[in-house]
């Protein structure tokens, strides 16, 4: 398959401009003939719908949670960046858009990066506008942190709460539209499959959760906001819920896949205690802004952090990136923080941890000033873990948070399916091999209030669609497809829970496709992983009926997707013969451990295209180009 | 030194509500939850005894969850009389099993209030706070609209009290909390939130006249002052807020005519 990334022509700083002047535009009359589905409610999402129907489009929203204010965008912490330079420390537009390409390792496209960098502006403008209570200085105006991966600080915050704030305020305007009647939602619907006819994206099918009734959705383009899927390791800083179901459906309709294999772990998450564990809660970065991260020295050193001398910590992140120090990017702290506990430095009852410090913070600041920016997450730290961080640091561990990858989309967020656009976490971005902290929020928000209503518009007043109701045959096919797979799910009648065959996945995934990867590692897991899709197909025991809340019922759905999936992510990180940022390859690494990257064969997005049930995915390939942030090696020291 | 409580297993008696559906009765019934670590969740918990009735072929207990941190809102049951169970400040999936020793019996139950009916087992229909919030709980300020950031200013005070209240995480907990099902500090919240902030105040009347007669239609009791919901929430949201919501009312309603067609839904 040709990839066309369709970027415009003209020099970076004037191709979205331009681009925007030459799209087809859908005048304001007309488009209340149209209808969108989007699937997925988070910042991209609601954004999207938002805006859509502003715009005067008929959309309807889907989300499997129970209201669309729930969607995993909420836990986001510390913070969305915008280069609006308010602190005078020489931000700009270029430089964020430079920090992203860099921080990125080389792997996202300059135009797609650029552009996010330019909206970054408005983003902030329009949730003011909203009402976001965005952390203020005394004289009224808005402030600002630090975040990894930049020496500016253009983070915007509302307390540790940031997601949560800028998510409301995309649902408050959803919520204005839908009682507006603009919006259609439907809540606790999962999206089971996706309705392809003569090439284009027609609809979807969802199933209802609470009655379990299988429906056809049908519309004239279809977005997906659905996130991530990196609860493929099972433990993870996700929502319980989150899927990559959605996505998974498009790929196997046509979307080509960008990328599965670049899945960010964050360096700072609260440290795995039993089997039992559910999930993995994250604390935020910018934490790193106040705290320091060390470990003993010494191996083995079992002592209470603070009888361990000054003189026998050792700073590894100040000591050895010290222009970053402990705000060095995720992907190069997270690979600290194992090699130390791989040393046997690491700390807590594991040995999976590494200490974050606020003691000189708390002695330089007080520890009122430190309540008022980290409060919520020293409360959360505390009820979680039982220890007081005000007294004793914190233990972190790095966990898996963020998925670069995601479906393929073109410079106007469409993937590989006509009229089938992917915006947020599930395309596979502008983020590259490694996503910069306080990014997501950025880019969910850019594609869903600034990219998305133009794209969809040109779309939609470029291309002829054809009559097509729920009565047409794919529709047909697809809800057959879905009541036949919820059958055969439930008539297994195994040995096994879903969540056992999921904690297995995640232990192979984390074990070979985690922070460090080698070749032998990933033929390993590419063995593993379909002799345990097997498995679950004859063993997996799922209780209760179709037509009813069945939990159990929705977790095997996802999971067995998952069972999937992990396998594309295990095949691109196998053919992706070099390091790049957050994928890191033990055979391709420089003489002081760092990712070594190979520009010559990788400088380019792998995007994978399903060819068929059993058949080996082709690997298309689209060549990235750097015209304006010119390849080089990666530095933080 | 993860979980400074004892690390020994405990062993502990559920009375957990069943119900298959919204139109059939629902019943207590009595499980055993055995071998439960106190650096579990509680959720964690309920996920092990689930565990246990898959494998013996019986139906697992349904109970809303999902991000399992705190902030998402949808986890919420009644532990013994107390929603979110008896630690302050805490959602269910943020109480651990170290508040409670061996041999300890809980009682779990959904969220028990009109206008949130049970659709199966811990699981309620929380769709009215989504209604109260359609019906006025926004600044209309349409994408692309929107002055710098920097052109609204906002005292830090102000800023800081409207965090405070927007803090909310919709939970369903002050309701489930307050003897007369009322929604008052869910609604306050959002009228306190928006009302504070200078861009807020152009809706300001209509806004809370909006959620207040919607939070009526949709059977919410009213506020006797009783405070079980400041002390249920676990977002600490302060019950000042709901004197907030009065004062506005009281206010809108002698400057603006009750809602009527014409700004239902406020587009």
């Amino acid at each position: 398959m040709e990839l066309k990334s369709n970027v415009p022509s003209g020099p970076i700083e004037q191709k979205w401009t331009k681009h925007k002047f030459d799209m087809k535009l859908v005048n304001p009359a007309n488009k209340r003939k149209y209808s969108i589905i989007v699937v997925g409610s988070g910042l991209a999402g609601a954004s999207a719908a938002a805006s859509l129907a502003e715009l005067g489009y008929n959309v309807s929203c889907f989300c499997y949670q129970d209201s669309p204010r729930r969607a995993h965008s909420i836990a986001a912490q510390g913070g969305i960046n915008a280069a609006k330079n308010y602190q005078n420390d020489g931000d700009s537009v270029f430089r964020l858009f430079y920090d992203t390409v860099k921080g990125g390792d080389f792997r996202s496209r300059e135009a797609n990066v650029h552009r996010l960098a330019e909206v970054s502006v408005n983003i902030i403008d329009q949730c003011v506008a909203q009402g976001v209570p965005f952390a203020r200085e005394y004289g009224g105006l808005l402030s600002n942190r630090s975040f990894g991966g930049a020496q500016v600080s253009r983070t915007f915050y509302a307390r540790g709460q940031t997601g949560q704030q800028l998510l409301l305020g995309a649902y408050q305007a959803l919520a204005r539209q839908i009682g507006a009647g603009q919006v259609k939602m439907y809540s606790r619907h999962e999206m089971q499959e996706l309705v392809v006819i003569n090439g284009r994206a027609r609809g979807i099918v969802t199933r209802d959760m609470v009655t379990g009734k299988v429906e056809s959705h049908v519309a004239d383009a279809v977005l997906l906001a659905t996130g991530g899927y990196g609860t493929v390791f099972y433990l993870a800083t996700y929502a319980k819920g989150c899927n990559g179901t959605a996505i998974w459906r498009a790929y196997k309709k046509g979307a080509c896949f960008g990328n599965p294999c670049f899945t960010q772990i964050h360096p700072t998450c609260i440290p795995v205690t039993g089997e039992h564990q559910s999930k993995l809660t994250l604390m935020s970065e910018s934490l790193r802004n106040d705290g320091r991260i060390w470990v003993p020295k010494k191996k083995g050193d079992t002592r209470p952090a603070n009888q361990i001398p000054e003189g026998e910590r050792d700073y590894y992140l100040e000591r050895k990136y010290p222009s970053f120090g402990n705000l060095s990017p995720r992907d190069i702290s997270s690979r600290a923080a194992k090699e130390v506990c791989d040393e046997g430095r690491g700390v807590g009852k594991t040995g999976l941890g590494v200490y974050l410090d606020f003691a000189d913070a708390i002695g330089r600041l007080g520890a009122d000033k430190i309540r008022e920016r980290y409060g919520n997450l020293f409360d959360m730290y505390e009820r979680i873990t039982d220890e007081d961080p005000y007294k004793v640091p914190m233990r972190i561990f790095p966990a898996m948070h963020y998925t670069m990858g995601g479906l393929w989309v073109d410079y106007n967020l469409m993937s590989t399916i006509q009229g089938l656009f992917v915006a947020g976490e599930a395309n596979f971005s502008d983020h590259g091999a490694n996503r910069l902290g306080a990014s997501a929020l950025m880019q969910g928000l850019a594609d869903g209030y600034f990219v998305i209503p133009y794209t969809i518009g040109n779309y939609l007043g470029s291309t002829k669609l054809e009559k097509a109701g729920t009565d047409h045959a794919a529709f047909k096919e697809g809800e057959t497809f879905v009541a036949a797979r919820v059958k055969k799910l439930l008539e297994i009648n195994g040995h096994r829970t879903v969540d056992s065959f999921h904690r297995d996945l995640g232990k192979i995934m984390w074990e070979y496709c985690g922070m460090a990867r080698n070749a032998e590692g990933l033929r390993t897991a590419l063995e593993k992983i379909p002799e345990l899709r097997e498995e679950f197909w004859h063993d997996v025991r799922v209780p209760g009926e179709g037509e009813e809340i069945n939990q159990a019922l929705e977790k095997a759905g996802r999971a067995a997707d998952f069972l999937e999936l992990a396998e594309l992510m295990c095949l691109d990180a196998l053919e992706r013969e070099e390091s790049c940022g957050a994928h890191f390859r033990i055979e391709h690494q420089a003489a002081d451990g760092e990712a070594l990257r190979d520009d010559e064969r990788f400088c380019h997005v792998a995007a994978w295209e399903y060819a068929g049930e059993g058949k080996k995915p082709i690997r298309n390939v689209e060549e990235l180009n750097f015209e304006n942030v010119h390849l080089a090696t990666r530095s933080y020291k | 030194m993860a979980g400074n409580g004892s690390t020994s297993l405990m062993n502990l008696t559920l009375h957990v509500w069943r119900q298959k559906n919204r139109n059939t009765p629902g019943r207590f019934v009595t499980y055993p939850a055995r071998d439960i670590s106190p650096d579990m969740s509680f959720l964690e918990m309920l996920d092990v005894v689930n565990e246990g009735l898959i494998l013996k072929g019986e139906e697992p207990i349904a109970f809303d969850h999902d991000c399992r941190e705190g902030i998402c809102g949808t986890c919420g049951m009644v532990v013994n009389g107390r929603p979110h169970g008896p630690r302050g400040a805490t959602t269910t999936c943020q109480l651990h099993m170290r508040t409670y020793k061996d041999g300890d019996v809980l009682t779990i139950e959904p969220w028990r209030a009109g206008p949130f009916p049970v659709l199966k087992d811990l699981i309620v229909d929380r769709g009215a706070f989504d209604r109260v919030i359609a019906a006025g709980g926004f600044v209309s300020a349409p994408t692309g609209s929107a002055p710098d950031g920097n052109a609204i200013l906002v005292p830090k005070e102000n800023a800081d009290l409207s965090m405070d209240a927007a803090a909310c995480i919709g939970c369903g907990a002050c309701v489930a909390a307050c003897p007369n099902a009322s929604a008052s500090l869910f609604v306050a919240a959002k009228v306190s939130h928006l009302g504070l902030l200078p861009q807020g105040q152009p809706e300001r009347e209509r806004r809370v006249l909006a959620m207040v007669t919607q939070m009526d239609a949709e059977g919410f009791g009213n506020c006797t002052n009783h405070g079980e919901c400041e002390a249920a929430c676990p977002k600490e949201i302060r019950l000042e807020f709901i004197a907030r919501m009065n004062r506005d009312y009281m206010k809108a309603l002698r400057t603006l005519r009750p809602p009527s067609k014409a700004f239902a839904g406020a587009g």
